[in-house]
């Protein structure tokens, strides 16, 4: 499902670069529940950008769903987002003037499809995060754990490829984080890719494979017991 | 164009300005004041050129009256400050001579420039009135509006009849409602004359509403004026040059009246043509003016909507990260934005046109009920109005244009970075 082959990124910082990843390879098949494990500066934010098409990288080869990802304008980019990734974040990145039904049919609508068929597709995802009776109120009307529920159905909405979540329990107390974390699972269990960046031990351990970087390098690639439970 | 006609389009550009509806209103206010001002200007100008307009719709506007003074210098044995007249055959000889005159029509008058208006007596009612002796050709200088009856002919010049046209006025002092003074006597400086017309009021001219014209021919016979005239009206030619016609007129009468060719003062004159020029430029001064000061306010308006927009767009910088990260292609967030531009300077525009429509019905249903005051029907042509609002369009998108590129120059992962 994501292929990489030593990964480089660099960021200017001034006259000097700040060399980031320094050659990553990492392979995630489709059905992996993967966390990446790193303190803040490891890269591993870096490494998501890239992976999410938010960002490029500057050597080495991505290959997202087979194909090779280069050269990418921005359409492409947008389009590619939109048909295999969904998003999660930290912040939850809700639009704060439409409704919770509104923000998870959104990526339906830049898929262009009609109104009706949104708020319908829409609504069975909420229903899905368990929030189907919020589904008009605004995200300010929510909890933090509600929120990200919504999230994470706006990032299957559009049925992707992979869920990418960064840190996506960074802003929730421990009970709304195994809420969340049983929702990615339970999403995990229906055969969803997803890929979670956290630097968080507890969470990490919730997923099926932990990949540690430090310093933009692979310092662990191993399963976790859960897997090997399986 | 799908775009553009898609409910959902509408839908995101709706919320966006739902979010900040107070700073949308102002925006919107700063387009409709720039609108509303042109449009408004634009009548107003309308208005005074189409008040100019009925001002002088009576009137021969290329025109000069002219009138005998007393000679400045001596010429061939005369002296300086002799009287001079003009006389009835001046008229044909100046019709003869200059090709660019096409009618003169030669006029007297009692009780105007000095001297005792005549007394007008019916049954036991004494007035003091106005008495004009014209030809026909009057009508074609200074038109004279009959409400009832007719106007001066030529049979009646002819046979000196004793016939008269009277005022509005007249008819009111004089006459009971009920009675019908066409074909009624009046006794004009002793004798009696049978009214054949009345007039309506003629502002443009000496005759107001109490005047009394009758027969030139007669009028010479009761004053015993012989062959003078008190002035003349010339109406040149429309593509005549009328300062020209002035000098070359006044030649041939100095050269008839034996005074010297330099002599300024023997003939004095009021160039109509000439001062009808000067207001014909006025008001296209004033419509030049109109036109600058309206594009420039409305660009003005347009401009606050593009910095606007430029603010909102940096305060969405996040909004614009998340639908990019969700798959809105830099077309999608631009259109979005250009639309929005759009929009807002379109209901802008549209209620800026209906309100400046509504101040200028309200002028004229207040300002034209008088006459005397050169302003009538402001009306803006429906083809301004709605270039008005295409170029509002245009504006709108070209500006919308420089947000937009803002918002997509932005990369959404620094968009999404930003908090």
């Amino acid at each position: 499902m994501i292929k990489i082959e030593n990964l480089h990124k660099s960021y200017p910082i001034g006259k000097d670069s700040l060399h980031v990843l320094k050659g990553l390879d990492l392979t995630i098949e489709e059905g992996e529940f993967v966390s990446i494990m790193g303190s803040s500066g490891s890269g591993k934010s870096t490494l998501l950008n890239i992976v999410g098409l938010l960002d490029v990288h500057d050597e080495g080869n991505y290959y997202l769903n087979g194909q090779l990802i280069k050269d990418l304008n921005e359409k492409k980019a947008a389009m590619l987002r939109n048909k295999f990734l969904g998003f999660v974040f930290q912040s939850f990145n809700l639009i704060s003037y439409k409704t919770a039904l509104e923000n998870v049919a959104l990526p339906l609508y830049y898929k262009g499809l009609g109104r009706k068929e949104r708020s319908k597709i829409a609504l069975e995802y909420l229903e899905k995060v368990g929030l189907k009776e919020w589904a008009e109120h605004l995200p300010n009307e929510l909890s933090g754990g509600q929120k990200q529920r919504v999230a994470i159905a706006r990032a299957l909405v559009t049925q992707p490829k992979v869920v990418l979540a960064d840190e996506p329990t960074g802003a929730l107390d421990s009970t709304t984080t195994d809420s969340v974390m049983d929702l990615l699972k339970e999403i995990n269990d229906e055969g969803m890719t997803v890929f979670v960046i956290t630097h968080e031990e507890e969470v990490a351990a919730q997923t099926k494979r932990i990949v540690r970087l430090r310093d933009g390098i692979i310092t662990s690639d191993e399963l976790t017991k859960k897997a090997k439970a399986v | 164009m799908k775009f553009i006609f898609d409910k959902d389009t509408w839908q995101e550009i709706f919320g966006s300005i739902r979010k900040s509806k107070l700073r949308t209103a102002i925006t919107v206010i700063g387009v409709l004041w720039g609108i509303f001002l042109f449009i408004t200007l634009l009548g107003a100008a309308r208005g005074m050129e189409n008040g100019f307009d009925r001002e002088f719709r009576n009137l021969a506007t290329n025109s000069i009256f002219l009138w005998a003074q007393r000679t400045g210098m001596p010429h061939k044995g005369f002296q300086r400050g002799r009287r001079l007249r003009l006389k009835i055959q001046d008229v044909d000889a100046i019709l003869k001579q200059s090709q660019n005159v096409e009618f003169i029509a030669p006029r007297s008058v009692q009780g105007v420039f000095g001297g005792a208006p005549a007394s007008i007596k019916r049954k036991t009612n004494t007035k003091t009135y106005k008495l004009f002796g014209d030809y026909p050709i009057l009508d074609n200088v200074n038109k004279v509006k009959i409400l009832e009856g007719r106007f001066i002919n030529s049979r009646d010049i002819n046979e000196a009849r004793k016939v008269c046209v009277i005022g509005e006025k007249i008819v009111d002092e004089l006459f009971e409602k009920e009675e019908n003074p066409v074909g009624d006597f009046l006794e004009v400086n002793g004798s009696f004359f049978q009214i054949v017309g009345l007039y309506k009021d003629n502002q443009t001219s000496f005759e107001g509403d109490d005047s009394i014209y009758i027969p030139f021919s007669t009028y010479r016979k009761i004053n015993n004026t012989g062959d003078n005239i008190g002035w003349m009206v010339i109406a040149a030619k429309s593509d005549a040059d009328i300062v020209k016609v002035e000098e070359n007129v006044k030649s041939i009468l100095k050269r008839r009246h034996g005074v010297h060719p330099d002599d300024e003062r023997a003939f004095g004159s009021f160039n109509f043509g000439e001062m009808f020029g000067k207001i014909t430029g006025f008001v296209k001064g004033m419509k030049f003016l109109t036109w600058f000061v309206g594009i420039a306010t409305l660009i003005a308006g347009v401009i606050a909507i593009g910095s606007i927009l430029l603010i909102t767009v940096s305060e969405r910088t996040k909004e614009i990260g998340i639908r990019r990260a969700i798959g809105a292609t830099p077309a999608n967030i631009k259109g979005q934005i250009i639309l929005e531009s759009v929009f807002l300077t379109l209901v802008a525009g549209i209620l800026g046109i209906i309100f400046a429509g509504g101040i200028l019905m309200m002028i004229n249903a207040n300002l034209t009920d008088g006459e005397g005051i050169p302003f009538v029907n402001p009306t803006v042509n429906i083809t301004i109005a709605l270039g008005a609002v295409a170029a509002l369009v245009t504006f709108g998108t070209l500006i919308g244009m420089i947000p937009a590129q803002r918002a997509i120059s932005i990369k959404p992962i620094d968009a999404l970075r930003e908090e």
